[in-house]
């Protein structure tokens, strides 16, 4: 019996190779007729004054943790669903623990305005 | 050497080869059934009634000048739609279209593999299509793909967390991470895990339309504020890659919701003999059927929704969804502990 992983790797290769062939195959028919207007970045017909690497809202920062904690902690659940039917009532007190921590993270971000978006 | 290498790799071809068949008409039904709704005709030129007009999509396409911009960063700029393309193709090695068969009086899967963390491994996949609209923003360097990247990832990822943990009650009750194990699971329970988790199929449906990028949620490629989205400064095959991977995506989600919530390839009342008549349909046509069914749906509900607001878009995935989800994972937990111990009893 066959690892069941070596298909995935299969076709990790052909998908990389299906993008990378018709990248190159495409180089060699597509036309080239570049000038110096046409490779500037587009910003609706003005011609761009600065790098556009700017300075972003802290918004996104905060939306960036937040998801690392909460994507983390449902990684931490998966293998508990799994095993759920063997643990059952000591895995949902377990669990309830966790979710309540996790729920108390929650109220605290809610309460702090770091769900709001203005 | 033949079952280890050769068959798998003819599967990922046919796989491969119907996926992008797939997108292409897809993008066609999509401008038909819009065109419809609106009381227009849609393409109707590139023979007859539009039916060759995917083929002249993906020629025009592939003969298009291929622009980098001056500013851009040269390989970033083009490792960005490759990373976008390559986890929308490669979820399918999980997905399964039917059981096994026979074919040519040897037994085949219809599916690429069977893992048994497969539902995991398209969590994980899926989730690596961000940094290819990331970087794709970044490499740019122009200003509409900069922010359109990082509204897309910020949306993607809140809606994400949704997501993944409403999948949790679903394995919650298959007891399994294998996709085959999940709609054998189905067979067992005698019901599709739409009726058995009703809610987590709502959330599923609006965080799958929202992890697409698609209306009511594609604030992404908002036209009338960001232009063309974080693909502004893409163009021919590079941007033809981000717009495959874009429609690959929907079809893994439908395929994935179709899975888990419809039965995957399971003939209705699969546990009825009266309905054995069915079984006339072969199962992976009954998973097509499915998967269509929902893709219709997608382009319907863009046809008919207007465009969320950002911020009513953040507030409707951090405070609205995340707390049914685990709202629904709890209730999901005691149920099932209730059950299973009334079983035990009777037992």
């Amino acid at each position: 019996m066959p690892s069941p992983y070596v298909p995935i790797v299969l076709s990790i290769l052909v998908a990389v190779g299906f993008a990378v062939a018709t990248l190159l195959l495409t180089r060699l028919i597509h036309p080239r007729k570049y000038n110096q207007v046409k490779l500037e970045p587009y910003e609706c017909g003005i011609e761009a004054t600065s790098d556009a690497r700017d300075r972003y809202s802290i918004r996104y920062y905060l939306v960036a943790m937040l998801f690392l904690i909460f994507d983390v902690e449902t990684v931490f659940m998966f293998p508990w669903a799994v095993v759920f039917d063997q643990l059952l009532l000591f895995g949902l007190i377990e669990m309830f623990v966790f979710i309540g921590i996790l729920v108390v993270g929650y109220y605290y971000a809610w309460q702090k305005g770091a769900l709001e978006w203005v | 050497m033949v079952d280890a290498v050769v068959i798998p790799l003819l599967k990922i071809v046919i796989v491969l080869v119907a996926t992008l068949t797939a997108v292409s008409y897809m993008v066609l039904l999509e401008r038909k059934v819009i065109a419809w709704t609106q009381a227009r005709l849609g393409p109707m030129r590139v023979g007859p009634h539009g039916i060759l007009q995917p083929i002249a999509d993906a020629l025009k396409l592939m003969i298009k000048e291929d622009i980098t911009p001056a500013r851009a960063d040269r390989w970033v700029f083009t490792l960005a739609p490759i990373l976008a393309m390559v986890p929308a193709l490669i979820v399918y090695a999980v997905i399964p279209f039917g059981p096994a068969v026979e074919v040519f009086g040897r037994p085949v899967t219809l599916y690429i593999t069977d893992i048994n963390v497969g539902l995991l491994y398209v969590v994980s996949v899926t989730s690596v299509g961000v940094y290819g609209i990331i970087l794709a923003g970044y490499a740019s360097n122009s200003k509409y793909p900069m922010l359109a990247s990082l509204r897309a990832s910020a949306q993607l990822i809140s809606y994400e967390v949704a997501v993944t943990l409403t999948l949790v009650s679903v394995v919650l009750v298959a007891g399994t991470l294998s996709l085959v194990g999940i709609v054998e699971a189905q067979r067992e329970a005698h019901v599709w895990y739409l009726f058995a988790q009703p809610v987590a199929f709502a959330l599923i449906v609006i965080g799958g339309l929202a992890e697409t990028n698609r209306a009511p949620f594609d604030m992404p490629e908002a036209e009338q504020e960001l232009t063309g989205g974080f693909h502004t400064e893409y163009s021919g095959m590079r941007f033809a890659l981000f717009f495959l991977a874009e429609y690959a995506n929907m079809i893994v989600v439908s395929s994935v919701a179709t899975t888990l919530f419809l039965g995957g390839y399971l003939r209705p009342f699969p546990n009825v003999a009266a309905f054995g008549v069915l079984d006339i349909v072969p199962s992976w046509m009954w998973f097509l059927l499915k998967s269509f069914a929902f893709l219709y749906f997608f382009i319907w509900i863009r046809a008919t929704l207007p465009r969320y607001r950002y911020d009513q878009l953040m507030r409707l995935g951090w405070k609205v969804l995340i707390p049914i989800a685990i709202a629904n994972l709890v209730v999901t937990a005691i149920v099932r502990v209730l059950l299973v111990a009334r079983v035990g009893a009777d037992g």
